[in-house]
């Protein structure tokens, strides 16, 4: 007997264990096993759109021989039927982390920032690792296979997720049986990148993920420079990148806005990413689609609110609750905006969601043909390998799942996982299904028995009349097993049968309490109809919430559009010479303010009575940190290489508050953190458009510079970064400026260089073609800035904050400085001990063009009230107050040849209040922006209400989910941090 | 050397009155009559032409400018000006702090999570430039409170024109104020999780500690104790009504939870503060009859969903609901308290009555705190703490003081701030 069983582990091993033919072997002799296996009678999915009825497959060595309708079978075939089932091609997941060593965070914090890379010999930054192969750590981890078999997975390609830049991939084929020889089907199977630093490095840089998109860029102009040999060190990450430039690109962007953001970069660079998605890619989905890449999307969507406290559904935003509504539908979307996506298990916290979700997103719309070959061909594509995965076309591996019927159907039950021609039994094909409803006498009492559960892995419930008895089921090997007890565990019935074919009827040997050996039988009653129906509930779509731009409370159905208007008889506050003009009709169109006068008369423009209202330009704040992702790159004293336009927030709701405060430009600026920051977005706040909809075309160029405690890092305990002191900020500055001169003059000479981009900005600030807006407090920085200016020829823009501005007033008009200041703010840190709410009016009577301006997400709603204190501190008139809003941050921005004031053939960004424009008593109105009306108190009240009907809806879909069972997250309240120039 | 020596007197000479407080004004001595302005009383009622008399800090005379009676002293025209009650400003912790990012200067949170023995007064600096600031823009009164924990101390209320904290208190040690905890808390980002908030799970925790404390400090008050327990001892004034508590809560259920536990806990005077949600359950508010120190209106919404505008129209809401309401900016730094006016002007622009605007913060916040005897309104026998401005006061472009009078003392409305404007207005002039 254990002569047998140890031949037969013997065979079971020989045959499916690939020998490698020209290794020597001591342990037997050779044998090859050269039969084919086919499997017939099938329904087989070659490809999800090449389907064969009753068709044939025939596999020998691990691959597809042929699949056919009529297959010639050789003589030494094997033959399986599989009369009634089907046959699919294994799933393909290119986004996981399999058998790679994935690094964890040391625990720990230092006090002070590490701005030096730890490495030698490799690139400056310590997050850009090309060089890391996840082949190296490769260990193939047969726990993590099975789970992944049992989902349906044949191949997945692994990577190590850590870095900006993370080296290439290693594909697998789940081969338990075989050895890392066969299953490692491509160890440089693509090349990784990502936003998020390594966790297992301390360097500092970058802090921020503008800071992030810099460093990819000079990443990449770095490897072109290298490449052409004009290093003159080594650098084992360029060369990595370098050597790795012809595989496929996959990008870690994980939302919408990211994959934007990395598109971006490949365009720069001529690179096509694959874009690892968010799952929200549907709520920009043309700009998605714009991006010509294929995708990766994750099937995980978010678990339904637990609402049932109304106190604390009060913490969950439209928005979140939304996104839970509409989520479902992402893959849907995508198919039918013919954007190419695999799915991937990535971020799932359990393998069991996978199927659970891949058929809500079926539910939700999308096709099975798409899901399938989402799941197949295109990952297959993607890794640019589809003639040997992904299909069972011949040729490729033998990597197909047996099926009971359709894989999209919730009951169907998936027997086994072929990998490169080896068998995973999931459920015994031959396993009979004894699921369903019994009866049972014994001793004269009559039991309900109920089985469930999965077919391989039943679950029993036994009932007297309508008692519970506590009871265990075994099923293996066609034999079940089950026991039961009654008299409160007092008696013990146990049972054992085999499960024959032709009865559906369980019957075997019964041993009673007493120990008596008897017979039994369970008589069956009915299938699995309780459960069946259970499951429809569970599968049916709720009613999906229409997107809205920007897909959030306030956001608008459809965009705003340019309208013909006509505003009769109003107040209107020019911003020019012409001053205030009573009784005065202004007509919009084209976007354009178009006409400005008495009686104006347009044919089909909306006309709009102003009596008794003032219609004014839109307010313009300079200094604005709303409507960002990130403000600081604090990673570096020098950050001129980062871009506040990488990192607008177009769903940011200081867009529509600052709207109902009558503003329509702003400048967004970088951060305090570094004496030279990084470069500003200017954005008209047009709510509803993206990133790139809301930055004004031909945007003049600035940067921000700044001064004082901040960069000196004062107000927190940081001692280790150069500045410490204002002698040290002046060091900064001459430094860098120099190293520009130095850097720019290289370049005009024609001379190879190592393209900086730091360095290009800086060198068009010396050429005059960007502008500065430098934070700064006191009279001695402010004087320094302006000297260090006038050594290198280059003028200062604007001083923001700039609160001791008034004692060196002279001096700034003198050096041609504008100022954009705080209206009363002083008292918060030492260096604005000094600061005076006068500081416009002493600045503005010494000939320099002041603005006052925010810094402030709750400031910048009532900039009009701001510019009114400018007359109660200095005396300021009206018309110069207003200004100090309107045209003065305009000409500070140099926009003023289009926006800032009300003057035929200037864009159309005007406010209509309903009284005096600087009064605390009066209100936006309308705001319009180039002939659109983004904000209207009208239109506001509408979406109150509807906000108020589309949350109550949400909230009775999501109790109803609770009702039924379904896992739910706790409220949450997803806050946007409000930003100043401090935020790090 | 002579000539640094000299130097040094000159800069010291240029410097000295930039960086001290105002001279404290002298005790009224004669009488001071203003005429024609339009006064607006602070109780709602407004007298279009005035006539206003005081002496010996006290109002002698509040009534029409038509009336024919002796104007007495020195008499101020003030015809097309305004004339107001001196602003109150509840929860500061203004003189307590003066450069808030130099911890050298910051004396107001004090360690310790239930401290109502911790008291302001004695810290407050009477000489703050900050508080000087207020002057100008008509806050001539605060409740000085200290910050932070659980229970954060007792306040006190002064006057903002003193030679130092004894002679500024007009109510020593009025309340106490308690935090009341949070059903949310913010999520700890630096670990992970999230920036957020999310149900506070140490909720009921929290509030047993505070009924624990008040519980023993109540029984302790039964007693004659032998050995003084500084705390429960500093509790007792809010078990014979002698002082408030001022509990600060905005949620809709903290809000309920506080005011059904702390009348359930023998605290006879209980002031709501914050009050986000107080429009929700107005009904609740008032049957509990428990004044509002309302949050100011310049702040966003809490919640993105939230209208616009609702800390702008939120007081109106309170008082269009029958409550009796104050306003406060405890939460915004102390330099912004030079903008109560402004805080009460914006609700004017949601449709409330001026005047009932500015009874917020003079007749409303002076009941509230305690000190309607005395201040808060223009009315006969009340101390003439009051300011002339030359336009509408609760407006950010005509709100321009002329005069102001502290129990009848005029005082400066120079500050440092002043100072250093005509100094450099001065040296472009080439004055």
């Amino acid at each position: 007997m254990k002569k047998i069983l140890f031949s037969l582990c013997f065979l079971w091993c020989s045959a499916l264990v690939f020998s490698q033919d020209y290794f020597p072997k001591n342990d037997g002799v050779k044998a090859t096993n050269n039969n084919y296996t086919a499997f017939t009678n099938a329904k087989i999915f070659v490809t999800p759109t090449q389907v064969i009825q009753k068709g044939t497959l025939l596999i020998k060595n691990g691959k597809v021989v042929n699949a056919g309708k009529s297959v010639k079978l050789p003589e030494n075939t094997v033959v399986v039927d599989l009369e009634g089932k089907s046959i699919y091609p294994s799933f393909i997941d290119i986004y996981s982390k399999f058998g790679v060593e994935q690094p964890k965070r040391k625990p720990g914090r230092s006090r002070s920032a590490q701005y030096e890379a730890e490495r030698e010999g490799y690139y400056w930054n310590d997050h850009i690792m090309p060089e890391n192969t996840a082949i190296s750590s490769f260990k193939y981890d047969e726990k993590a296979a099975k789970e992944l078999i049992n989902a349906g997975f044949g191949a997945v390609n692994s990577h190590i997720h850590d870095g900006i830049a993370r080296g290439t991939g290693v594909l697998i084929a789940l081969n338990g049986q075989g050895t890392d020889a066969n299953r490692i089907l491509d160890d440089r199977s693509a090349q990784y990148f990502s936003l998020t630093k390594s966790v297992l490095k301390k360097q500092s840089y970058p802090t921020s993920l503008m800071g992030a998109l810099a460093l990819l860029r000079q990443m990449y102009s770095d490897a072109n420079w290298y490449e052409q040999g004009n290093a003159d060190t080594k650098d084992r990450s360029l060369e990595a990148l370098i050597k790795n430039k012809d595989l496929v690109q996959i990008f870690e962007a994980k939302d919408k806005g990211n994959a934007l953001r990395a598109d971006k970069i490949g365009d720069a660079y001529g690179i096509q990413y694959t874009i690892l998605g968010g799952g929200n890619e549907f709520e920009r989905i043309a700009e998605i689609k714009a991006t010509n890449a294929k995708y990766i999307i994750p099937l995980n969507f978010p678990d339904a609110y637990d609402v049932s406290d109304p106190y604390q559904a009060d913490y969950v935003s439209l928005k979140d609750m939304r996104f839970w509504n509409q989520a479902p539908t992402n893959p849907k979307v995508l198919a039918d905006n013919g954007v190419p996506f695999s799915l991937t298990a990535y971020d799932l916290k359990s393998m069991s969601k996978f199927k659970e979700n891949l058929l809500k997103a079926i539910t939700y719309g999308l096709s099975k043909t798409k899901a399938l070959e989402a799941l197949t061909t295109i990952p297959a594509q993607i890794l640019g390998k589809s003639d040997e995965l992904g299909s069972l076309t011949s040729g490729a591996h033998a990597n197909f799942l047996i099926t009971s019927g359709d894989i999209f159907d919730k009951s169907t039950i998936l027997y086994e996982n072929w990998v490169q021609g080896n068998k995973n039994v999931i459920n015994n094909k031959d396993t009979k299904d004894i699921r369903g409803d019994y009866s049972i006498a014994l001793e004269g009492n009559s039991y309900d028995i109920s089985i469930t559960g999965e077919i391989s892995k039943p679950k029993i419930e036994v009932k007297k009349d309508t008692l519970k008895l506590p009871s265990k089921l075994s099923y293996k090997n066609n034999w079940v097993t089950f026991s039961f007890s009654t008299d409160k565990g007092e008696k013990n019935y146990r049972m054992t049968g085999a499960v024959v074919a032709d009865s559906d009827n369980l019957s075997g040997r019964l041993i009673l309490p007493d120990g008596t050996e008897s017979f039994f039988t369970a008589t069956k009653k009915s299938g699995l109809a309780e459960t069946k129906k259970r499951e429809r509930n569970a599968s049916k779509a709720h009613e999906i919430m229409p997107v809205t731009y920007p897909n959030v409370g306030y956001g608008y159905k459809t965009k705003p559009k340019q309208e013909t208007l006509l505003f009769k008889n109003a107040t209107v506050w020019t911003s020019e010479d012409a001053g205030i003009l009573e009784n005065t009709d202004v007509l919009i169109k084209n976007g354009k303010i178009t006409k400005i006068g008495k009686d104006l008369k347009s044919a089909g423009a909306k006309v709009i009575d102003a009596t008794g209202k003032h219609l004014t330009a839109g307010i313009i704040d300079e200094h604005s940190h709303i409507a960002a992702l990130a403000v600081n790159e604090s990673g570096h004293n020098s950050s001129a290489e980062v871009k506040m336009e990488d990192v607008v927030d177009p769903e940011h709701m200081g867009i529509y508050h600052s709207l109902a405060g009558g503003v329509t430009s702003l400048q967004l600026l970088h951060g305090s953190a570094n004496p030279i920051g990084g470069r500003s977005a200017i954005l008209k706040l047009k709510w509803g458009e993206d990133s790139d909809g809301l930055i004004y075309d031909n945007s003049p160029k600035f940067i921000k510079f700044a001064l004082g405690e901040n960069v000196k890092q004062s107000n927190w305990g940081s001692y280790s970064r150069f500045p410490q002191t204002r002698m040290g900020v002046e060091q900064v500055f001459t430094n860098y400026f120099q190293r520009a001169k130095e850097y720019d003059a290289k370049k005009k000479s024609g001379e190879p260089y190592r393209y900086d981009e730091e360095m290009e900005v800086l060198a068009e600030i010396l050429n005059g073609e960007r502008f500065i807006s430098c934070h700064s407090y006191v009279q001695s920085e402010i004087n320094m800035m302006m000297k260090v200016a006038d050594k290198f020829g280059f003028r200062l823009n604007t001083f923001t904050h700039i609160l001791e501005g008034y004692k060196v007033a002279d001096k700034m008009a003198e050096h041609g400085a504008g100022a954009g200041t705080f209206s009363d703010w002083w008292a918060y840190k030492y260096e604005v001990n000094d600061a005076i709410p006068y500081n416009a009016a002493i600045m503005q009577s010494q000939g320099i063009t002041v603005a006052i301006n925010s810094d402030d997400r709750e400031m910048i709603r009532r900039l009009n009230q701001e510019a009114a204190k400018t007359m109660k501190y200095g005396g300021m008139s009206e018309l110069e107050a207003w200004k100090m809003v309107t045209i003065n941050p305009a000409k500070l921005l140099h926009i003023d040849n289009r926006v800032g004031s009300i003057k035929e053939g200037k864009d159309a960004d005007v406010v209509l209040w309903s009284g005096h424009p600087l009064s605390v008593y009066s209100k936006a109105e309308k705001t319009i922006i180039e002939g659109a009306v983004y904000f209207d108190l009208e239109k506001d009240k509408m979406q109150r209400e509807a906000i108020k009907k589309e949350r109550s809806q949400l909230v009775k879909m999501m109790l109803k989910e609770k009702d039924s069972g379904n896992k739910m997250q706790g409220p949450k309240q997803r806050t946007k941090r409000n930003f100043t120039c401090e935020s790090l | 050397m002579m000539k640094k020596i000299i130097f040094l007197l000159l800069a010291i000479g240029v410097y000295v009155p930039s960086m001290a407080q105002q001279t404290p004004a002298s005790k009224q001595t004669e009488a001071i009559t203003i005429e024609g302005a339009t006064a607006h009383l602070g109780n709602g009622e407004v007298i279009e032409s005035s006539l206003i008399m005081f002496e010996d800090g006290k109002l002698t005379f509040v009534g029409d400018s038509k009336m024919r009676i002796a104007r007495k002293g020195t008499i101020i025209n003030a015809e097309g000006k305004h004339v107001y009650p001196g602003f109150i400003a509840p929860g500061k912790s203004l003189g307590l702090v003066e450069v808030d990012a130099v911890r050298a200067s910051d004396d107001q949170d004090e360690i310790g999570d239930l401290i109502p023995h911790v008291r302001s007064l004695v810290a407050y600096n009477a000489e703050s430039k900050v508080v000087e600031s207020m002057r100008p823009n008509g806050v001539l009164i605060s409740q000085i409170a200290p910050v932070g924990g659980r229970i954060s101390g007792t306040s006190s209320i002064v006057q903002f024109d003193a030679w130092n904290w004894e002679d500024a208190a007009i109510k020593v040690d009025d309340g106490i104020h308690l935090h009341w905890p949070n059903t949310f808390r913010r999520g700890r980002w630096w670990m992970g999780e999230g920036r957020g908030s999310k149900p506070n799970e140490k909720y009921a925790e929290e509030i047993d500690e505070v009924v624990t404390f008040i519980k023993n400090s109540y029984a302790y008050g039964k007693s004659t104790p032998k050995e003084v327990n500084p705390a429960f001892a500093a509790m007792q004034g809010l078990f014979d009504g002698s002082q408030k508590l001022y509990v600060y809560a905005d949620g809709e259920k903290e809000i309920i939870d506080a005011i059904n536990t702390l009348k359930a806990n023998n605290i006879k005077d209980i002031v709501l503060v914050g009050g986000y949600h107080a429009y929700k359950i107005t009904d609740f508010i008032k049957k509990n009859n428990i004044p509002v120190l309302v949050q100011y209106t310049h702040n966003l919404p809490v919640f993105d969903d939230d209208d616009y505008d609702l800390p702008y129209k939120l007081p109106k809401l309170l008082v269009d609901a029958g409550l009796m309401v104050g306003l406060q900016n405890s939460d915004a730094e102390n330099f912004q308290t030079r903008n109560l006016a402004f805080y009460a002007g914006q609700i004017g622009q949601q449709g409330m009555d001026k005047e009932i605007a500015l009874q917020l913060i003079t007749g409303n916040n002076a009941k509230i705190l305690g000190i309607d005897d005395s201040y808060g309104t223009l009315e006969v026998g009340k101390s003439a703490t009051l300011f002339i401005s030359e336009g509408d006061a609760l407006d950010m472009r005509t709100n321009q003081l002329t005069h102001a009078f502290i129990d009848g003392r005029n005082i400066s409305l120079e500050t440092h701030q002043t100072e250093l404007w005509k100094r450099y207005m001065g040296k472009y002039d080439g004055k």
